[in-house]
């Protein structure tokens, strides 16, 4: 019994050591540049190199709050816009790979979705402007075949920073959906089907609600990035197009710099998604209990 | 038994007949449009890229025939027709990058494994919270992560300034730790489900049979989990060669990694040897993740 119970504790001490310097780096590194961030957010800008001086003002998040709120409405609005996107192709595309019959084919399908994802990201965005430009593969197929007189208008625009941003989130939604719809035992579908279910019923009654887990995890996973985005509407958008990541960079670096209403967009923006995380943990909660 | 017969489900009317296998049909046509769609979507941008990468006309998206002109360019330290490709530069940023990569997948990798076997073994106050600390790096926007951390450096170099008078500037270092922050998160996910698979009684059973924690973590649950920690590390040193984000914030000057020289090249104008430099990258991460999956997916 004693034994036992030094034994324990010193697995304890172990399991806490072990994990110190992981607790440390992201401790400081991570916690504390994010509570520097909440700090100078409540800060007025300093003149020079200083970046914020006394006094606490709450300035910052009223000034923001005005200027950008067009910004951070359309950041969400784009968000949103594709996530759905994300979901219509990525949760079809997860019963594809899942109800292929051999393994090695399900192992490529799978292995064709995760690739694109790991070569140069800003490299396969800048791609689609040869692809979407106004000499781009598209328009001047089109303006071949005599479809078109006039270029469509594709690039630098909302449109552009869509399809990029759908193109580079989709393995996103794509795996956690993967990940609970391999799992799903078919044997359900046919006892729905016995049960007098038709396929519409099947799918919104069985198939929707046993899969629902991978579907909120892929949302969040596509939304979270989606609001924060800052390459993509860089590369493919116009300036009418910049999402609140290309505002916060504005205001951190360049003649318009202005740390701390900069650090006030960020908390804005960080708080929006936190709301978006605590509805995953309130559906994931729910789902656990189930 | 008259229940039983008058449950319409065996009978039902025509017109519901037709509408379901309406939907049967839509259903079907979806789930073979939307992938054939889908995949083409995917890899239509990778393999134009790969296509004009060994396209002779420079700065223009119509086929003029093939070439590996640029393939040589990126070695010759040509400087391109249009001087705007310095194989120099590419060289200091591949090199740069390669120091980014190698220590910050071995830092990650350390301490990332280690609070992996800290979460799955040890019990102790304020588990619940570190699973938070471990999971927020990969959820939060890199925007956020990196913008912060260049705003924590500024600060604290200012400080120091103050008070020592010596000027510490970005650069290698702090993109380094920057790296190691979103790597540990990654690491310790992967270790984790490894370890999750495998049977805790091996542990003990080493322990019964006189080995040292050392010895059992050193000669038992270190080969066990190699192949998530390598598979780990693999993925962390991909995802540092890859990142743009956090390190276009924590750079400083002459420390341009690759992405940041790719991004330098897309804003002043594409050429062709960016598209044969990616070409090459995306052959060496396909290598990579390949080795990745197939050390993940192999059975002991």
């Amino acid at each position: 019994m004693h034994t036992r119970l030094t034994d324990s504790t010193e697995r304890r001490a172990h399991g806490f050591l072990l994990a110190l310097p992981a607790i440390f780096w992201l401790g400081i590194f991570f916690l504390l540049p994010l509570l520097i961030v909440l700090g100078v957010s409540f800060l007025s800008r300093g003149s020079g190199g200083i970046p914020a001086v006394l006094p606490f003002t709450l300035q910052n998040y009223t000034y923001v709050l005005d200027t950008y709120n067009e910004v951070i409405v359309r950041s969400v609005w784009i968000a949103l816009i594709t996530t759905l996107i994300c979901l219509l192709v990525g949760y079809p595309l997860a019963f594809f790979i899942r109800t292929r019959e051999r393994d090695w084919v399900k192992q490529f399908a799978l292995f064709l979705v995760i690739l694109p994802f790991w070569t140069n990201f800003l490299v396969r965005t800048y791609s689609w402007r040869t692809i979407l430009g106004p000499e781009g593969i598209i328009n001047s197929a089109l303006l071949d075949i005599g479809l078109l007189t006039e270029p469509l208008p594709m690039l630098n625009n909302q449109f552009a920073v869509i399809i990029g941003m759908v193109y580079a989130y989709i393995p996103f939604m794509t795996l956690p959906i993967y990940a609970t719809v391999s799992k799903f035992d078919f044997r359900f579908l046919e006892a729905a089907h016995d049960l007098g279910a038709n396929d519409w019923s099947a799918f919104w009654r069985v198939i929707l609600p046993m899969t629902l887990p991978g579907v909120i995890a892929g949302c969040i996973l596509v939304f979270i990035p989606s609001v924060g985005t800052f390459v993509i509407s860089d590369l493919l958008g116009g300036p009418q197009d910049q999402m609140i990541g290309n505002w916060i960079n504005t205001l951190y670096q360049g003649s318009g710099a202005h740390l701390p209403r900069g650090a006030a967009l960020s908390i804005i923006m960080m708080l929006l998604l936190m709301f978006a995380l605590l509805i995953y943990v309130f559906f994931g909660e729910k789902e656990g209990k189930r | 038994m008259a229940t039983l017969t008058q449950t319409p489900t065996f009978t039902p009317d025509s017109r519901s007949l037709q509408g379901s296998l309406l939907i049967r049909r839509i259903g079907k046509a979806i789930l073979w449009i939307t992938p054939v769609f889908s995949y083409l979507f995917l890899w239509a941008p990778i393999l134009l890229l790969i296509l004009f990468s060994f396209n002779a006309g420079r700065g223009t998206f119509a086929w003029r025939g093939f070439t590996t002109q640029w393939y040589s360019n990126i070695f010759s330290g040509t400087l391109g027709a249009e001087a705007r490709f310095s194989t120099e530069l590419m060289l200091n940023a591949l090199s740069n990058s390669l120091i980014v990569g190698v220590t910050s997948t071995l830092i990650a990798t350390v301490i990332g494994t280690m609070v992996a076997i800290s979460m799955t073994r040890g019990k102790f106050p304020g588990k619940r919270i570190l699973d938070g600390l471990l999971f927020l790096p990969v959820v939060i926007p890199e925007i956020t992560q990196g913008v912060s951390l260049a705003i924590f450096f500024r600060v604290i170099f200012e400080f120091i300034e103050s008070i020592t008078g010596a000027r510490i500037l970005p650069g290698v270092g702090t993109i380094i730790i920057g790296h190691v922050v979103f790597n540990v998160a990654f690491v310790a996910i992967i270790v984790r489900a490894r370890m999750s698979n495998m049977n805790p009684r091996l542990e003990e059973a080493a322990g019964d049979l006189g080995a040292t924690p050392w010895q059992t973590f050193y000669r038992v649950t270190l080969p066990l989990i190699m192949p998530g920690v390598i598979a780990g590390a693999l993925l962390a040193f991909t995802l540092s060669l890859d990142d743009f984000v956090v390190t276009f914030f924590n750079k400083g000057v002459g420390s341009d990694t690759l992405p940041i020289f790719v991004y330098g090249m897309l804003k002043t104008s594409v050429t062709p040897e960016v598209n044969a430099l990616s070409t090459l990258m995306l052959i060496f991460s396909t290598v990579l993740v390949g080795f990745s999956l197939f050390l993940q997916n192999r059975k002991d």
